[in-house]
């Protein structure tokens, strides 16, 4: 079955297809594993630095990853991993296990990471906070349909770095919370937690990042033939 | 339910957290609204694709790796002179 141009109140550009039965099934989460980290933190204040190394084995790939996608600029992301561990264990103290180690963590690294890309973009200051709020961008564009695993048309490191590269074309903020919610699987809570925002504005830059992104890779991922 | 009000919890269904009465709201919408299905369709597929290919994260380079524990040890001793 197919229809073709635009369908309901919104003025879209694109032909839609409607040959996929509506199936609406959330994503499945799951939940941070259950770990030892506060025992390890508790070594690690006592000056244990073998506690403290096994917290940075458990995390340094994740924090990688952010400052990495944070920054968008190799060196910057390795300079502020390393600073967001040295900063960690000599602020120990002031952890007290009130939140999970992880999220105060990512903390850390958000600031190191920002500190690092307002350094490169001497014009206007970068923040998390900034208002993004406009009609236009929120609108979709693009209304083409995929196949049903899109992804698969692509070699594995390409794939990865059509990915990468469309996160890195999002602004800070809304790259920063697409990255701790759906790659690192941050809970909204924990999310607003470490980025100093409210879960409303959490929500709303996911959406928006989300969006963003859909827009941007259905470049590759569309449909190549209608028949 | 209008096409923006959909737009704005797609988000919000992804992720579950949505209350029912709008939820049911939206699926009954993209049952009826190709272009919205498309939409809903391809943001699922945008999180499920980074999911899929992005959930393991790079390996830190070594010499990366080095330099921090090199560093961590340093301060390790830095403090505990200080300590002493
Ligand atoms: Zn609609």
């Amino acid at each position: 079955m197919q229809f073709s141009g635009a369908a309901g109140k919104m003025q879209f550009g694109t032909m839609a297809t409607f040959d996929n039965p509506p199936q609406a099934q959330p994503l499945p989460r799951t939940g941070p594993p259950p770990s030892d980290d506060l025992e390890l933190v508790e070594q690690a204040k006592q000056g244990s630095l073998d506690a403290f190394s096994k917290l940075v084995n458990r995390y340094d790939r994740k924090i990688f990853r952010l400052t990495q996608h944070i920054t968008g600029h190799r060196e910057d992301a390795e300079d502020a991993l390393q600073e967001t561990f040295l900063k960690a264990f000599s602020h120990l103290k002031q952890f007290h296990g009130d939140a999970r180690f992880y999220t105060w963590l990512v903390r850390i690294a958000v600031n190191e990471s920002l500190m690092k890309l307002r350094k490169r973009r001497t014009t206007n200051a970068v923040s998390l906070d900034e208002p993004i709020e406009t009609e236009d961008d929120f609108l979709p564009r693009e209304i083409a349909s995929w196949d049903p695993s899109p992804e698969q048309r692509y070699a594995q490191t390409e794939l990865r770095e059509i990915l990468d590269r469309t996160i890195h074309s999002l602004p800070p903020i809304f790259r920063t919370v697409f990255v701790l919610r759906d790659l690192d699987q941050l809970s909204t809570e924990e999310t607003a937690e470490a980025l100093s925002l409210s879960v409303p504005a959490v929500k709303s830059r996911l959406l928006r990042a989300r969006l963003q992104l859909r827009e941007k890779l259905s470049q590759y991922f569309r449909r190549e033939t209608m028949s | 339910m209008s096409c923006r009000k959909l737009l704005s919890e797609i988000s919000n269904y992804l992720d579950g957290e949505i209350e029912l009465t709008v939820r049911q709201e939206l699926e009954e919408h993209i049952a009826k609204c190709p272009n919205c299905w498309v939409i809903f369709d391809t943001t699922r597929k945008t999180v499920q694709i980074y999911q899929g290919c992005e959930c393991e994260p790079y390996p830190i380079p070594v010499s990366l790796q080095t330099r921090l524990q090199e560093a961590l040890r340093k301060l390790c001793e830095e403090s505990q002179t200080k300590q002493d």
